[in-house]
């Protein structure tokens, strides 16, 4: 029995073969993310019966908890599941064209650059009686042109004939402090309680997210993910090393643009609605790449599944591991995630 | 190298010296409280305590000063041992997580106990510093490669990550914590009393007159670690011992200054082109510059945005990370 199932269209125009082995893990993964999300809607404050769940999402249900589930949780999950999906992929996309399995886009400035678009947005739009001049709608916004710009700014400092991945990666770090040091001034600058607003931000967090917001998430990061599909083979070229990547023929640098464009407008849409959720990125694509290997057809669905489990999880834990207390998720991203890192130094 | 001759080294480092005393007096002096050198001078030698300009200055300046001077001068010779140690020109303690380990452990104890008294928390942050360095330099040496400069800048970047990921989290659940301790997290030499400086002073001392000492050894560890045991030497020791001046002088200043960062990276690789790659000059020359750089940068942060302050940590990311970048894009061959 073969490993593949060969997909071909007439006259052979577009072929692919699918892996059995990740056909296999993809069912399951998706299996376990649909339970996760079950179970996650159920638990908290107040207990709700998956069964009584299903019933809600069916549309049968009715009162205090069809609210609770409808208005409160549901939106919480898909955002939490869509930012996993989002960083993860970004994490998987980063660590192919550097080729260096530490890369993630927190480490290399992008979240940092989010943060700082935020404190300066929270402190621009501020009148003398620290109300916001704007809707507080326009955050995410600002969060999305601050990862993309320190996205470019890293891409073009690391410019020198081309860029080199360990160039991109310092460099990345070196303006991350930068960035974090900028958010400080501003924090400072600002009234405390503005302060406190930025950090529950800058930690990484789902609270209070609503369906408008899932409203422009799921398709920008859904679309942007059909595009990482599509260039999935481009990162396994160049995953063979710059010289024999470019000895079969591809672009070495004008796909490396390409693969920072997709990776940081993934992690800014992420960051934007759930701010500096580390350690997501750099987590999924490893334990990806050990189920399915590090062919990127394969990987990036599964690393987008893992990353999206992940984020459920840390949020479900957060919210009712310390109840009444909501700790963020991205404190507890971090606790799983240092450790993996670490084991990955070891392993190595 | 600017400076050739061992007499051309030694003017330098007087002539460096002397800039140290004129920033000293400069950040005495200058501020948002118009003094003249005439007012210092008064406030030193009289005893006229209800002055305005006498308070400010021997309460505020000149413990600020001396703050300033102390940090910046550790800060450098922290670094220029750490890149010497590690043969990593990006390495200082800002980028080795020791800035994020110690303010984590400071935060955990001001949440923890709101009457914790000031000099508790010099410990604490010690201790944290200690920690995340001793954590950083362990993580990046495990495995086959060994503690190469790309291993250990990622392993304090992430390191740091954890640590101020966690910061953050205990600041959302305690706002009075964030409310205390924002100022510190952002690395600032103002508001400190002579005090916080003494309480320091005698374990940075130490570790300066230590650092100078085993600089003779430092210059036969950087020819590499075979030819240093090849020439006799018990390599082990000079590191361990190299690492608890670094742990000393890092987790010093943050203790009194709160992370301030790239005064570590900037200042050697300056010093590097006065005076060249010997150990021995080099120590002193980062303490006198770092000291220089950090009480220029202070006595500028009180200018950029008046009547508030910049804290000073901002100051010096804004200055080191152009420095920083242009490291990492002239490639990491030298050390």
């Amino acid at each position: 029995m073969s490993k593949y199932i060969p997909f071909r269209t007439k006259r052979d125009r577009i072929s692919f073969f699918f892996d059995k082995k990740s056909i296999k893990y993809t069912s399951i993964l998706i299996i376990v993310t649909l339970l996760l999300c079950l179970a996650s809607t159920s638990l908290g404050q107040v207990l709700i019966s998956p069964l009584e769940v299903i019933q809600i999402l069916l549309g049968s249900g009715e009162g205090g908890n069809a609210y609770i589930v409808e208005i409160l949780r549901l939106p919480r999950i898909l955002i939490a599941l869509f930012v996993g999906i989002g960083l993860a992929v970004s994490g998987a996309i980063l660590q192919g064209m550097i080729r260096n399995p530490l890369a993630s886009p927190d480490i290399i400035g992008i979240t940092s650059g989010g943060s700082v678009a935020v404190v300066t947005f929270l402190t621009i739009f501020s009148n003398e009686n620290d109300a916001l001049t704007v809707s507080i709608h326009w955050q995410p916004v600002a969060a999305f042109i601050g990862a993309m710009v320190i996205g470019l700014i890293v891409y073009v400092l690391s410019l020198k004939s081309g860029t080199t991945p360990i160039r991109l990666v310092l460099i990345g770090i070196g303006l991350a402090t930068l960035m974090d040091a900028l958010t400080n001034l501003f924090m400072i600058l600002g009234p405390i309680y503005r302060a406190a607003d930025a950090n529950l931000w800058l930690t990484g967090s789902v609270y209070g997210t609503n369906w408008d917001q899932v409203k422009v998430i799921i398709p920008a990061i859904v679309g942007l993910i059909i595009l990482a599909l599509l260039i999935a083979r481009r990162i396994n070229v160049q995953e063979l090393g710059d010289e024999l990547a470019s000895g079969v023929g591809s672009h070495i640098q004008r796909d490396r643009l390409l693969f920072i464009v997709v990776s940081t407008a993934l992690a800014g849409v992420s960051v934007s609605v759930a701010g500096g959720i580390g350690f997501v990125g750099l987590m999924a694509p490893h334990i990806a790449r050990r189920l399915v290997g590090a062919s990127y057809g394969a990987l990036i669905p599964i690393s987008a599944l893992i990353g999206g489990i992940l984020v459920v999880g840390a949020d479900l834990i957060g919210r009712t591991l310390f109840l009444p207390i909501e700790v963020p998720a991205g404190v507890f991203t971090a606790t799983i995630g240092a450790p993996y890192f670490i084991y990955l130094l070891f392993k190595k | 190298m600017l400076f050739q001759s061992h007499m051309s080294k030694g003017f330098g480092l007087v002539f460096s010296f002397i800039l140290m005393l004129v920033c000293m007096g400069l950040s005495v002096v200058l501020g948002y409280t118009d003094t003249t050198i005439g007012d210092a001078i008064t406030a030193f030698t009289t005893n006229n305590t209800q002055e305005n300009a006498y308070i400010v200055i021997r309460n505020h300046r000149l413990p600020r000063a001396l703050i300033a001077t102390c940090v910046g001068a550790s800060l450098g010779v922290a670094g220029v041992l750490m890149q010497a140690l590690t043969r990593n020109p990006l390495a200082s303690p800002g980028i080795f997580g020791v800035n994020a380990g110690a303010s984590f452990f400071v935060v955990l104890a001001v949440s923890f106990s709101q009457t914790l008294p000031l000099g508790m928390l010099s410990w604490v942050s010690f201790i944290g510093a200690a920690f995340a360095a001793g954590l950083v330099y362990f993580i990046g040496a495990l495995g086959k490669e060994g503690l190469t400069p790309v291993r250990l800048t990622l392993a304090g970047a992430a390191i740091a990550g954890l640590f101020s990921s966690f910061t953050q989290g205990i600041l959302v659940l305690n706002e009075k914590a964030l409310d205390e301790v924002l100022f510190w997290l952002a690395g600032s030499v103002q508001g400190r009393s002579m005090d916080d400086l003494v309480d320091i002073f005698p374990y940075i001392l130490v570790a300066w007159i230590l650092a100078f000492f085993i600089s003779r050894h430092i210059n036969i560890l950087t020819m590499g670690e075979d030819v240093a045991t090849g020439l006799g030497q018990k390599t082990a020791w000079i590191k361990a011992l190299a690492g608890i001046i670094i742990v000393l002088l890092a987790g010093g200043s943050v203790a009194i200054a709160g992370p301030i960062g790239f005064i570590g990276i900037v200042v050697p690789h300056f010093a590097r082109s006065l005076v060249g790659y010997d150990q021995r000059w080099l120590i002193p020359y980062c303490g006198v510059l770092g000291a220089v750089l950090l009480t220029a940068a202070d006595i500028s942060a009180r200018y950029v945005i008046m009547p508030e302050e910049v804290p000073v940590g901002i100051m010096t990311a804004i200055i080191g990370t152009p420095f920083f970048i242009y490291i990492a894009r002239k490639g990491l061959k030298s050390t």
